[in-house]
């Protein structure tokens, strides 16, 4: 029974997940930019401007040029999680691929990570003032779903024992949409359900910031609007 | 909230000093609105519609889906607070409303309201709320607060730029008939005469010929400045300020030496007598369209082969940035060159070729730091290298000037402050705003004086220099402490058959 609900639980959320996260980055990528808007000074090749895009995916520069703080949090949360995504693959993946087997003695530490670096950032919505100013209660939401995924992630991990074959078994059976035996463990039940939890939201949240970076004008474009004529369609057709 | 004193110049010991959230502080500074004339000469209604929210909500989509950045910029914030402390404004004010996210907000409550799905069923929950009249007015005022200077976006992690939203809340204010009058005046202005002063072709040419006489009383050489030459290779497109306005005339002056001694034949053209284009202010890219096109017709009907802009920030970002956009293609002139050229890259060429002489110590009563303008620094670039916007005009001071000192690292190049005046906010009626905004940037300047005995600010911008030559007198400077960067040149340039040049130098300044 338990093993169902969860079932159509997953299958819903993914489905949103990734109907919802490529209808958005469909709607960004067709919208177009009628203008050349790069904040410079930018790059003036296409290298260069991935170039740039990889240094603020990876390493967030203009947050570290912006505030330590935020960018000490922040990253440390982003790159833990990233992470404790890749050490989550091998309860999808049998036999486990090497270079996720790589990464699993890190992976415990990621856990921290995350956990010091959403408690950094929740504080400071809550003690500078200027950042409390602007922060909404689904801010708080956010941290304090990403929190709970943590927390009880880590209950499982150093507290309880969940019985983490049967986990497996279960996960890697709905993803040969085969629905098998869930245990029916409090903080396993918990850790699930707030993960479905984000994934639903992600679309419709302010996590679209992760798409959206890719997207961003005043980061992705070239400077060349001398060399090269940049024009959008609907202005395009001013010109007729 | 203390009582309100337009006089009341912040205090800061720092220019990045964050201040105390003071909330409402800035709730009653807004611009004179647009009368029925204006609105209609750029093209929007005269007044307020019945149907403004409809409208509004109509542009609002519409802007959605015609301008990525708008979109994408109001889904991604992720509030991280990175940008709160980056604004002049609410550096120089404290208003809360004056932080980046904060503005970005007032407009992206009513998006979320209408247009996601979170806002619509949770709108508590993540702050949407309805577009009412107080909303409309709230925008109004905190929408020409906002010089579009970028400095924000420059240290978002994704860029958001808050220009861009300012630039569309106006744009929505103009279609339902909330327009401004500063910039839609000023726009009329250039769609029936050429550039923003409304300044007649044979005022131009009278204003022309007297600098002419004042250059050959000067230093004894015939320099000219042309208008409506057809064949000449050059149009010069410069902001009109040039043309009447200190220290704008100097720089003008400095350009027509340089290119006497370069030896090119060049021209001014009455159609298109200026460089700025307000129609970015106001997020109209037809109006911005239509400004350009002048230009277009100018240098065909003229024959030119090239074209180079006179110091001006935002014109220059709408030249380098948007010209090939909006008025292109240019491929009836010389491709040698890019299109279009900006008077310093011409004159930066010209001193490395050795074709100026210079003599430096004419300029050795000013101890000089420069001012780097938010557009030219952020939103557009000068020579092939990035950066040489920030290169190119550092190396022709050096060459006409012996003493020069940078600020703070922090306020000058991508994280220079605004002058305070930009984005078409340098109208009287916002003087208060203007000072206040000024502050950070006089705060750097104060530092340079205090450790360098720093005399004179240059700059590259029209509005820049006119908004300093009014606020610098309250922070402790004389108006005459801003200068051209080609007021410089033309201080320095020893024009060829020019004689004697040190004795000149004292009735030069006299006069
Ligand atoms: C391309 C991938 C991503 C990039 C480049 C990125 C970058 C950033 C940056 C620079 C910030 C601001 C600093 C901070 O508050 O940490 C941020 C905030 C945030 N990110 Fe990401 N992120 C990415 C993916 C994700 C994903 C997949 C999630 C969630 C599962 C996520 C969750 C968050 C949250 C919740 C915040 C706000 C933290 C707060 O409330 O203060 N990010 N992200
Ligand atoms: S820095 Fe960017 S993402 Fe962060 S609050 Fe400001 S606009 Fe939003
Ligand atoms: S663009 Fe400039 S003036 Fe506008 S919010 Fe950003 S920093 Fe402030």
């Amino acid at each position: 029974m338990l093993g169902y609900i969860y079932a159509i639980l997953f299958y819903a959320a993914t489905a949103i997940l990734v109907i919802g996260l490529a209808s958005k980055i469909w709607i960004y990528a067709r919208t177009p930019a009628p203008l050349k808007i790069p904040t410079t000074p930018a790059p003036k090749t296409r290298s260069g401007v991935v170039l740039r895009m990889f240094r603020e995916v990876v390493f967030f520069e203009s947050l570290y040029k912006s505030n330590k703080w935020i960018w000490l949090f922040g990253w440390m949360f982003h790159m833990g999680m990233w992470l404790v995504l890749i050490r989550h693959l091998r309860y999808f993946t049998q036999p486990v691929w090497g270079w996720v087997e790589l990464a699993q003695p890190f992976g415990i530490y990621a856990a921290f990570a995350m956990l010091i670096g959403l408690g950094g950032l929740w504080a400071r919505r809550v003690l500078v003032e200027r950042i409390k100013y602007i922060t909404n209660p689904s801010d708080h939401l956010m941290l304090a779903l990403l929190m709970g995924i943590v927390l009880s992630g880590m209950m499982m991990r150093f507290v309880t024992r969940t019985d983490i074959v049967s986990v497996k078994v279960y996960m890697l059976g709905l993803m040969r949409f085969d629905v098998g035996y869930m245990p029916a463990d409090p903080v396993l039940m918990l850790h699930l359900f707030l993960v479905a939890t984000l994934m639903i939201v992600f679309p419709v949240s302010k996590l679209l910031h992760a798409p959206g970076v890719f997207f961003s004008p005043s980061r992705n474009q070239v400077d060349n609007p001398r060399e090269k004529r940049h024009i959008a369609p609907w202005a395009a057709k001013l010109e007729s | 909230m203390a009582p309100k004193d337009s006089d009341d110049i912040p205090r800061m010991h720092h220019p990045l000093e964050i201040p105390k959230l003071k909330c409402g502080a800035m709730e009653d500074s807004a611009p004179y609105p647009a009368s029925p004339a204006h609105q209609a000469s750029v093209g929007f209604p005269e007044e307020l519609l019945p149907d403004w929210k409809e409208r509004a909500l109509a542009k609002m989509k519409d802007l959605a889906e015609k301008n990525r950045a708008f979109k994408v910029y109001l889904d991604a914030c992720v509030k991280c607070g990175a940008c709160t402390d980056k604004c002049h404004y609410f550096l120089g004010t404290g208003d809360p409303k004056n932080m980046p996210v904060a503005r970005q907000d007032l407009l992206r409550s009513v998006y979320r309201r209408y247009f996601t799905f979170a806002g619509k069923y949770f709108p508590k929950l993540v702050g949407a709320r309805d577009l009412t009249e107080e909303v409309l007015d709230e925008w109004y005022s905190y929408y020409h607060q906002c010089s579009q200077c970028r400095r924000c976006s420059v240290f978002c992690p994704y860029g958001i730029d808050t220009a861009e939203i300012s630039m569309a809340a106006r744009e929505i204010m103009d279609v339902v008939g909330k327009g401004q009058k500063y910039c839609n005046e000023i726009i009329g202005k250039v769609h029936v005469v050429g550039n923003n002063l409304g300044l007649q072709e044979k005022a131009l040419r009278a204003t022309l010929e007297d600098l002419e006489e004042e250059i050959e009383e000067d230093t004894g050489v015939s320099v000219r400045l042309p208008l409506d030459e057809k064949g000449a290779d050059i149009l010069l497109i410069t902001p009109s300020a040039d043309f009447f306005a200190e220290p704008h005339i100097e720089g003008l002056i400095g350009y027509a030496k340089v290119f006497h001694e370069a030896g090119v034949s060049w021209t001014i053209s009455s159609h298109a007598s200026e460089a700025a284009n307000f129609g970015l202010f106001i997020g109209s890219y037809e109006n911005m369209r239509k400004v350009s096109l002048r230009i277009r017709k100018a240098a065909q009907d003229l024959g030119v082969k090239r074209i180079i802009f006179g110091e001006c920030g935002h014109a220059w970002r709408v030249a380098y940035s948007f010209l090939n956009t909006l008025a292109g293609p240019w491929d009836f002139l010389d491709p040698k060159y890019p299109v279009p050229q900006h008077i310093l890259e011409f004159t930066w060429d010209q001193i490395q070729r050795g074709n100026l002489k210079l003599d430096k110590s004419q300029n050795d009563h000013i101890r000089l730091t420069y001012h780097d303008s938010c557009n030219v620094a952020r939103a557009s670039g000068m020579g092939d290298q990035p950066g040489g916007q920030f290169e190119i005009p550092r190396n022709v001071i050096r060459a006409v000037c012996n003493h020069f000192y940078d600020m703070d690292r922090d306020t000058i190049r991508e994280s220079t402050f605004c002058c305070g005046g930009g984005g078409g906010l340098l109208t009287d009626e916002l003087m208060d705003l203007r000072t206040k905004g000024a502050a950070p940037r006089m705060t750097a300047l104060q530092q340079v004086t205090e450790e360098h005995g720093v005399t004179h600010m240059a700059a590259i911008c029209a509005i820049c220099k006119t908004q300093f030559s009014k606020v610098m007198p309250k922070f402790g400077y004389d108006m005459e402490s801003i200068v051209s960067v080609h007021q410089l040149v033309s201080n320095a340039i020893v024009l060829t058959g020019q004689g004697g040049a040190e004795d000149e130098d004292g009735e030069e300044d006299a006069a």
